[in-house]
């Protein structure tokens, strides 16, 4: 780890600004995360602005019927609300099928959005990774891929987005709110959010230097049956295979968004015209152009069958 | 002592304290967190940090290192590199030199150890190293490596290859013959505890807390790879957070510790860090397995052999995992073979049960695979080819011993196993566990996205005698204090070695002291091979008796007929309170077990059999497994309380060899890639059933004064098979190669509907 300068901030404002003020600055908020990268040194701040005193742990009803959920509220505190479980049960699932009970506890909303990959070589600073060192390439291509993106990838990058958080937002179209140095904010749908790898794959998210994310927010709910399934390999405390998020209604018309596929949680709106026509249609074109690896060609298949299990539970009133 | 006669009727026999299923009597200490770890010693305020340094390739040389940044950096005391290290030799039980350079032998080996005042200030100059390196290329694909392997030097498994009767001829002319390949991964011990150490220098005299589980053979190691006499290193190991194996050598948080320490003239504490661990200590070796099995129609087998290749560092060994297969099931024509490849990834050895784990993860899925095709229950196919003699291990009596015609004499080349109980746990699991709901046709229980199987396989592992001494104290007060230098890796020695005493000296368990772990007490056997229990606790034994002699001498009984009990010594109607013994003066007994050649007259094993229940997802493939049951014949059970412990740890560790573990090789980069505890998984909570466990009433007079023999690898041998059979039975889908996970079935699961 390197030596680093902290302050705490006391508005969103002047946390951005400070942002701005020193180049490669990092928000800390659980910790979870960011951490375990400073120890190993594949992040490198100068400078940490602490934002965990920012009053940004709220959940609130929005106008139009939605959620506001503040950046710094807990995933474990997210997970329990009576109004999630009750009305956006898919992230209350996708939440608890996340980490473990005692990370929960200090996971954020937004340090949970913006975790970074697992990949493996990523972690090891001694391996090529164009994530990590721009240009020096990509160990996971031709490596140990069992985990990485069968969708979305570039020559440069496979890794996958990891939360499972991200998921579930994303099915549920909610949207991040950011602010920036200069005082003013935007609103980002969750799709835009994460970018894909392309030639720059160590660029995670659209987020510029120095914008914190204040809050996420839900639409009003949509109903429906909502499911969450993450398959890993062993019960608990493993990252997602593949993860599938559903929101499933009565007529047969749903949503889906996959995570473990892809550089980002994955969705295509167009497919889910598919529906009622069952889960092959919808994941032929929800995976269209899909580009495996040998070790990880399962997990096209895998979605399939966890999509078609879950219309079949839907229909036969299981769930 | 010496035991080279079965043991008689003796003290322990009266069972009131050994075989009792006492708490762990250092258990209070370590649930309030006060028992010191290896890292926690506060040996002093000087005490500074050493950061380990692992080679960036896995092989090639270090052209140079630049240190200036590092040395630079705030805190920093000094560097080790083997360019300032001094001469040093490579430890007996090591195959590789822990501390590398200019040559480094596998990725992750030591090359540096940056030492400063605190431990983040050593990790930031640790990262400041500039480190030049020359690749070379390596071997580092089992598979591809094969046919260059070769026959090794037999070591601590035995020959290399063995074969009795005709194989070939047999196996040609079986009715029914079975023929498969198998792969086990390579596999990490995964302990929770890394390896540290804080090393500190008094002139030439060397101090070194750490976590090992066989003191001696560290004391002996260090200080040859040093260069300096035994008698001026001390190796303190009280409480040691698993091991498996992992810990049984010298290792170079310990090397580095000592030479940091000599470096900055300070005490230096050195731990792994936990992702260096997976590549720069030891681990399970990966394995190539063919067996072939011939049988009669009606289901005795005629034919067994079995070849195993893996791969180690140039002088290292192979993966024993025939082993087993020389000893487990009749038949007359058999053979097994080992063959060893070299291979540049980090040092493989001992991991829990080596050999016989890995072994019978692959045997015992043919076993059921021959069952099958015979038509035959697995259970019943498995006692039809039970064998009261070693059928592969023939016996070399020696002519002029006058025991030898006590021997049963049917054999003569083939030794009687000790004790054999193996068809009764096979008997009584299957029972207990119900195992006659099993649909024999697989594929046929399912529960709504669930398919139910239920799977069975033996277990066996060998029973080794090692040496063992302990030095046992009286003073005026009644208390014995036990001194060894025997480990308790969480196996629960303390406790064990505590009954010992209190049963042979009459008095109560709190009123017995043991203190272990330190070189500075008489050498055990140490912790490992699932020897440990039966051979520490008959050393113990030993003194113990000595002691007895001490006592009734200074109190004037004859030592044979004296009883001792309730904290008195009683004969002829005379009393004496043991405590009077040690006045004025503490009485002092040291004593040893040492064996005699009875384990080459009997076979000595242990034997046991698992039944696993899974539930595989039939969409997902996904497997959860539902109950686990072993049942165990392993001598006399010493603590049924810390022996459950062990044997319900091992299942626990046999489901994570069975679904999850695998050190995935890098075959280009050469390492192994998931190198920290969420890449290397191991099951966690969620993962594991309602376990059960079963002891089978036995003594082994053969073994020691004990009766007893190991049993904390016996639980994890064979577990593996028992799910995979298992999930055979529940899908069926054979997977043959470990670990058995979803992207491996889900091909070949039934559509969704
Ligand atoms: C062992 C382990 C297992 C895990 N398993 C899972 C799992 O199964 N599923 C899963 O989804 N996750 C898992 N996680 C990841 C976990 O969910 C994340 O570590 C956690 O959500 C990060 O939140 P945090 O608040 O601690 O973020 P931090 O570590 O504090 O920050 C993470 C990043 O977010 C940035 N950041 C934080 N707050 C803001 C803000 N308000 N505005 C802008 N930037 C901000 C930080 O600068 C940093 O770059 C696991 C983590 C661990 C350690
Ligand atoms: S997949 Fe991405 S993160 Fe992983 S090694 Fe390649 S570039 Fe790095």
């Amino acid at each position: 780890m390197k030596p680093f300068t902290f302050e705490r901030a006391r508005t969103p404002t002047e946390a951005a600004s400070a942002a701005a003020r020193h180049p490669g600055a990092k928000f800390i908020a659980g910790g979870t995360n960011l951490l375990d990268l400073m120890k190993l040194e594949i992040e490198t701040p100068m400078h940490l602005i602490d934002v965990n005193g920012l009053g940004l742990d709220k959940i609130e009803a929005t106008p139009d019927g939605g959620l506001r959920i503040g950046a710094l509220v807990r995933n474990t505190d997210l997970a329990a609300d009576a109004r999630v479980r009750q009305d956006y049960a898919v992230l209350s699932r996708a939440l608890l099928a996340g980490a473990s009970g005692q990370l929960r506890n200090m996971a954020t909303t937004a340090g949970n959005l913006l975790q970074r990959t697992r990949c493996p070589y990523f972690y090891d600073t001694n391996m090529p990774c164009n994530k990590r060192a721009p240009g020096s390439g990509c160990s996971a291509i031709g490596g140990f891929s069992r985990q990485h993106a069968v969708i979305g990838v570039s020559d440069a990058c496979i890794a996958t987005h990891p939360s499972d958080m991200a998921v579930a937002l994303r099915v549920l179209d909610a949207v991040v709110e950011t602010i920036r140095p200069d005082g003013s904010g935007r609103s980002i749908p969750i799709a835009e959010l994460h970018r894909l790898p392309g030639d720059q794959p160590h660029i995670d998210t659209v987020l510029r230097a120095g914008e914190i994310i204040t809050a996420v927010t839900l639409p009003k709910p949509v109903g429906g049956s909502q499911l969450y399934y993450k398959v890993r390999d062993r019960a608990s405390f493993a990252f997602a295979l593949v993860a599938v998020a559903a929101i499933i209604q009565q007529d047969g018309t749903g949503r889906v968004a996959l995570g473990g596929v892809a550089h980002k949680p994955w969705r295509v709106e167009a497919a889910e015209a598919e529906m009622p026509k069952g889960a092959q249609a919808v994941v032929a074109r929800l995976l269209a152009g899909a580009k495996p690896t040998e070790e990880n060609a399962f997990k096209l298949k895998l979605v399939e069958r966890v999509l078609t299990a879950m219309l079949a539970d839907v229909r036969g009133g299981r769930v | 002592m010496k035991f080279d006669i079965p043991a008689t009727t003796n003290p322990i026999d009266q069972l009131k304290v050994v075989g009792q299923p006492v708490d762990r009597i250092e258990g209070p200490l370590k649930t309030t967190g006060t028992a010191p770890y290896a890292y926690e010693h506060n040996v002093g305020p000087d005490t500074a940090y050493g950061y380990v340094v692992g080679a960036a390739i896995a092989k090639g040389r270090i052209a140079s290192i630049d240190q200036s940044a590092a040395k630079a950096a705030p805190g920093v005391l000094g560097i080790v590199t083997a360019e300032n290290a001094g001469k040093l030799e490579k430890g007996n039980f090591n195959t590789v030199k822990l501390l590398g350079g200019p040559n480094v032998d596998h990725y992750h080996q030591a090359i540096a150890v940056v030492v400063a005042g605190t431990f983040e200030q050593a990790r930031a100059a640790a990262q400041l190293l500039r480190v030049n390196y020359e690749r070379s290329p390596g071997r580092f694909d089992l598979a591809a490596e094969k046919d260059t392997a070769i026959k090794p030097k037999p070591g601590f498994g035995g020959p290399s290859d063995s074969s009795v009767g005709d194989f070939a001829g047999a196996f040609a002319a079986a009715p029914v013959q079975f023929e498969a390949t198998y792969t086990t991964p390579d596999q990490s011990h995964a302990m929770m505890e890394p390896h540290a150490s804080i090393a500190k220098w008094e002139g030439d005299k060397l101090t070194v807390w750490t976590s090992n589980q066989m003191i001696a053979w560290g004391v002996g190691d260090l200080s040859k790879t040093l260069g300096i006499p035994k008698e001026n290193v001390r190796l303190i190991s009280p409480y040691i957070g698993g091991g498996f194996g992992g810990k049984l050598f010298l290792r170079a948080d310990a090397l580095l510790a000592a030479l940091a320490a000599r470096e900055v003239r300070r005490p230096v504490k050195v731990a792994l860090q936990r992702p260096l661990i997976m590549n720069n200590t030891t681990h399970r070796p990966a394995t190539i397995q063919r067996i072939r099995l011939g049988a009669t129609t009606d289901g005795k087998l005629t034919a067994i052999a079995h070849e195993s290749w893996s791969g180690d560092q140039p002088g290292g060994q192979p993966e024993t995992a025939v082993s087993q297969t020389r000893l487990l099931y009749a038949g007359e024509h058999r053979m097994t073979a080992m063959r060893l490849a070299v291979l540049d990834l980090p040092e493989g050895n001992a991991m829990r049960a080596p050999g016989e784990a890995p072994g019978m993860m692959a045997l015992e899925i043919a076993i059921d695979e021959m069952a099958e095709k015979l038509g035959l229950d697995p259970v019943e196919f498995r006692i039809r080819n039970d064998t009261q003699v070693a059928p592969d291990n023939p016996a070399k009596p020696a002519a002029s011993d006058p025991q030898s015609k006590a021997l049963p004499e049917k054999h003569p080349s083939h030794p009687p196993f000790s004790q054999r109980q193996f068809v009764e746990c096979l008997r009584l699991g299957a029972e207990r566990f119900g195992w006659n709901q099993r649909d024999p046709k697989p594929a046929q229980a399912r529960e709504g996205s669930w398919l139910r199987g239920i799977g069975v396989a033996s277990a066996f592992r060998n029973n080794i005698l090692m040496k063992s001494a302990a030095r046992v104290r009286l003073d005026h007060r009644g208390t014995v204090t036990i001194e060894t230098d025997m480990t308790d890796i969480g196996t629960g020695s303390y406790t064990i070695i505590a009954q010992t005493a209190a049963e042979m000296m009459g008095v109560p368990l709190k009123n017995v002291v043991v203190k272990l772990g330190d070189s500075q007490f008489p050498v055990s056997c140490g912790s490992g091979g699932q020897f440990g229990g039966n051979n520490s606790t008959s050393g113990v034994y030993a003194a113990c008796a000595k002691l007895r002699e001490a006592v009734a001498q200074k109190l004037g009984f004859d030592a044979q007929t004296a009883v001792f009990a309730n904290g008195t010594v009683t004969a002829n109607g005379r009393s004496v309170p043991l405590a009077q013994a040690a006045d004025p003066s503490e009485l002092v007994a040291e004593d040893g077990i040492e064996y005699g050649d009875l384990d080459k007259k009997y076979q000595q094993s242990t034997f046991g059999a698992h039944f696993v229940e899974v539930a595989v997802n039939a969409v997902t493939g996904e497997t959860r497994v539902r109950r686990m049951l072993a049942v165990c014949a392993a001598g006399r059970i010493l603590n049924p309380k810390t022996a459950r412990s062990q044997v319900i740890g091992a299942m626990t560790m046999g489901v994570g060899a069975a679904l999850m573990e695998d050190l995935v090789v890098d075959k280009r980069l050469g390492f192994f890639v998931n190198h920290d505890l969420a890449g290397y998984e191991v099951p966690v909570h969620a993962d594991i059933p309602h376990q059960d466990v079963i002891f089978i009433d036995e003594t082994d007079p053969i073994s020691s004064p004990m009766k007893a023999k190991g049993v904390g690898e016996l639980g994890i041998c064979g577990v593996a098979a028992a799910l995979a059979n298992a999930v055979y039975n529940a899908t069926g889908i054979r997977v043959r190669d470990y670990p058995i996970t979803l992207d491996k079935l889900i091909d070949r699961l039934p559509p969704v509907a």
